[in-house]
């Protein structure tokens, strides 16, 4: 016994040595990369002349994080796998989907009371922060995210314009009632037809082309889009924007303090909270739909064709399905989705201009569905109260500014975050992070495929 | 005529800049299969990295020779985009070797991303003056209302490239080195066997497109006399554009593309509009994939099942 124990500490006296001797030399490599970009800031004196500030208490943490990031990943790893490999008993499938639908009923449960819960935790004063820039913030992404895994999770097509039809969805709405004068229901269901036509025209030409070559056309189609937005000011009024998009009623009853307003006809006092808590209910009823529609599709032989191609495009072929209808059919969906999230929220803002729709916006929905798990639609709803709701909370932490200085600014790191974590997830758990993506039909039982071992053909 | 001639200076002028950035999009393509999305933002990032050295050189050492701080800076600016553009394959690419097929490409777009917000947050989100470089002009020939002129940082860029291209070339072509990259891009499996390093050609790819990136940073830092976090998406994208439009994995057809790329550019500008000379370029890289994946100068691809 003793003389197994002593020979383990070397054992475990030279790991460590080796694992430190590891991140010194990680540590090493970025003192390499950050010294040139990170150790002299450019800054601009009165004269508009470039000087140089040193920076380099950003050097010392882009060291430490790279020392400290690389030594913890080699010292727990070994012990993570070795958790992991243990077989884990598994609860019976049946079970496990009765707990799902359970968990779901009390989530939306749950949602639908959002607003009441805040408005007893917070008071009327707080209560349009939580409500507005979580509640209906978090859920636009969640509907966005929702659609977009229609195209990337379920048919494995990567589109990187998204924010396209998001913005179709929301000039559309913008012009219709600007020169139409149409209110917000009737615009919301054009704009989501609208867009999924532009789908159809814009994923027609483009749909027969591999994985990255779709996700670059996309992009390409995505940034057309919004430069024309941008040039084409006669109708668009270019980077100014549209402004006075009429808000949604309620049946007809507007949100305002007038006699025929939605306060007076219920006799309650008038409050600029109703809107924002009828906003909540809106947005989340789509959000709902979107989900539901998906879920009853994956159960349609179109749905099971999107999961066939995401699998195995020339195997899909083979078999007789027509890929460019059935991918069609995903893209315009998803664009139509798109379009109903962007018409919500072009009458949430009531003014919309190109620069909502750039190739980032595109890029953090691409994210939540990749962060999420790709097809999961529990992981997506998840990624996005993670990033959104993440963000809005950057925005709270106001003591980092005595950490860092006043001139800190927590938000900005947003992106940088994103990034990084699209990084590391495909490092880790290629599927996401609520990753075992379970096909819909299967043989005789059904078996969750975990990431590790899925191979994907092409497609 | 004149000004049309002035514009053609101009255009070849860009093109050489785009033409190098797509070499790097072309080489890691032809080897991997793989459209490096961060490539635009390794560029962007080299522009910072040698405005950042000139800056060094000029006012902290105080080297005086422009010619000579140019070159160091240049030099510079090469190795240390190489590393960046080594560390990024060796971290976030090379596992993703054998994951599914979209996994390089959303890692390389998290890269990406991650880049230009690295710089957006160190840097600042303003646009940084570089200091005017070269920028006497040369009066090619006195038209009857228009003389066409040409500066010597025009003159620079064009003769630059045309050099580096050159050793490129020899490098790819005549060396163990090229060769190596070559039988990898054929057959990786079959030049493993027969002792080729696969990952260290692999890498080095990485690294010489990185280089060249270099070069184009320094280039357009030079032309355009202002560096931003955000410029690396675009010019990206239209280099992107030139890989393909020459046909993606021919290196003659990405310097071509990048010509072409440049050229169009500068003549739409001139003639149609300046508003809308990025949706130009987005639409013949969506025209060019569509209608001809291959390109002018790509070899028609088989797909293997």
């Amino acid at each position: 016994m003793a003389i197994v124990a002593a020979a383990e500490r070397p054992a475990v006296a030279s790991r460590l040595a080796a694992a430190l001797r590891d991140a010194a030399g990680t540590a090493l490599l970025a003192l390499g990369l950050a010294v040139p970009i990170l150790a002299l800031r450019i800054d601009v004196n009165i004269n508009n002349q470039p000087i140089l500030r040193p920076r380099w208490d950003y050097v010392a943490i882009a060291v430490g994080l790279a020392f400290a990031a690389r030594l913890a990943h080699l010292l727990v790893r070994p012990t993570l796998t070795a958790r992991t490999a243990r077989p884990q008993p598994a609860a019976p499938t049946a079970v496990r989907a009765r707990l799902g639908q359970a968990l779901s009923l009390v989530g939306i449960a749950l949602l639908i009371l959002y607003p009441l819960i805040v408005l007893e935790l917070v008071g009327q004063a707080g209560a349009v922060k939580w409500i507005d820039n979580f509640g209906v913030q978090i859920l636009i992404y969640v509907m966005l995210g929702w659609g977009l895994n229609i195209v990337v999770g379920l048919a494995g097509l990567l589109d990187l314009g998204y924010a396209a039809f998001y913005a179709v969805g929301a000039y559309s709405t913008a012009l219709l009632s600007e020169n139409l004068g149409f209110g917000f229901w009737l615009c919301l269901p054009l704009a989501g037809i609208f867009a999924a036509l532009w789908g159809i025209m814009l994923g027609f030409p483009v749909l027969r082309l591999r994985g990255d070559y779709l996700a670059i056309v996309t992009l390409a189609f995505g940034e057309i889009i919004r430069l024309v937005l941008i040039n084409w000011v006669p109708v668009t009024n270019g980077y100014a924007g549209i402004s006075g998009i009429p808000r949604p009623s309620f049946f007809g009853l507007p949100f305002n303090a007038s006699d025929e307003g939605f306060a007076a006809f219920f006799g309650f006092e008038f409050s600029p909270l109703h809107r924002t808590i009828f906003l909540f209910y809106v947005i989340l009823a789509l959000a709902l739909l979107t989900n539901w529609v998906t879920l009853r599709l994956r159960r349609l032989p179109i749905g099971r064709a999107w999961e066939a191609l995401r699998e195995d495009e020339v195997a899909c072929r083979s078999l007789g399905i027509n890929t460019t209808s059935t991918k069609l059919t995903a893209f315009a969906i998803g664009a139509g989705f798109g379009g109903f999230a962007g018409s919500f929220f072009a009458a949430r803002q009531g003014f919309i201009s190109p620069e909502s729709f750039t190739f980032m916006e595109s890029a953090v929905v691409v994210a939540i569905v990749v962060l999420g798990g790709m097809g999961s639609q529990l992981g997506v709803a998840v990624a996005a109260v993670a990033m959104i709701g993440g963000t809005e909370l950057l925005r709270e932490l106001d003591w980092l500014k005595d950490v860092f200085g006043p001139d800190f600014d927590p938000t900005q790191y947003r992106m940088l975050l994103f990034g990084l974590a699209m990084v590391l997830v495909m490092l880790w758990k290629p599927r996401g992070l609520i990753g075992t993506r379970s096909p819909s039909i299967h043989l005789r039982e059904r078996r969750a495929v975990k990431a590790g071992l899925v191979k994907e053909g092409h497609g | 005529m004149e000004y049309f001639l002035q514009q053609l200076i101009n255009g070849l002028t860009l093109g050489s800049i785009y033409g190098l950035i797509a070499i790097g999009y072309t080489m890691v393509f032809g080897i991997i299969g793989m459209v490096n999305f961060a490539h635009g933002d390794v560029f962007m990032l080299s522009t910072f990295i040698a405005l950042i050295i000139l800056m060094v050189l000029t006012q902290v050492i105080g080297i005086t020779p422009l010619a000579l701080a140019l070159f160091i800076v240049l030099i510079a600016a090469m190795l240390l985009t190489s590393l960046w553009a080594w560390a990024i394959e060796r971290l976030a690419y090379r596992p993703l070797r054998g994951s599914f097929r979209l996994a390089p490409l959303i890692s390389a777009i998290g890269m990406s991303i991650f880049l230009s917000n690295l710089v957006q947050v160190t840097q600042g989100p303003r646009y940084k003056p570089a200091p005017t470089i070269a920028s006497e002009v040369i009066t090619l020939f006195q038209g009857a209302d228009y003389s066409v002129t040409v500066s010597q940082k025009q003159i620079l860029i064009v003769a630059v490239t045309a050099v580096l291209l050159a050793g490129f070339w020899y490098l790819v072509q005549f060396t163990a080195i090229g060769r190596a990259q070559r039988a990898c891009e054929q057959d990786r499996k079959m030049a493993a066997l027969l002792g080729v390093n696969v990952n260290a050609t692999i890498s080095l790819t990485f690294v010489l497109g990185a280089a060249l990136a270099a070069v184009a940073g320094l280039m357009f830092m030079i032309y355009y006399g202002v560096v931003h976090f955000n410029d690396g998406f675009v010019p990206g994208v239209k280099a992107f554009t030139a890989a393909v439009l020459g046909g993606i994995g021919s290196l003659p057809g990405a310097v071509l593309g990048g010509l072409l790329i440049g050229l169009i550019e500068t003549l739409w500008s001139a003639y149609f509009s300046i508003d809308y000379k990025d949706v130009a370029t987005f639409s013949i890289l969506a025209i060019t994939l569509v209608f001809l994946p291959s390109g002018l100068l790509g070899k028609p691809e088989v797909e293997k099942v």
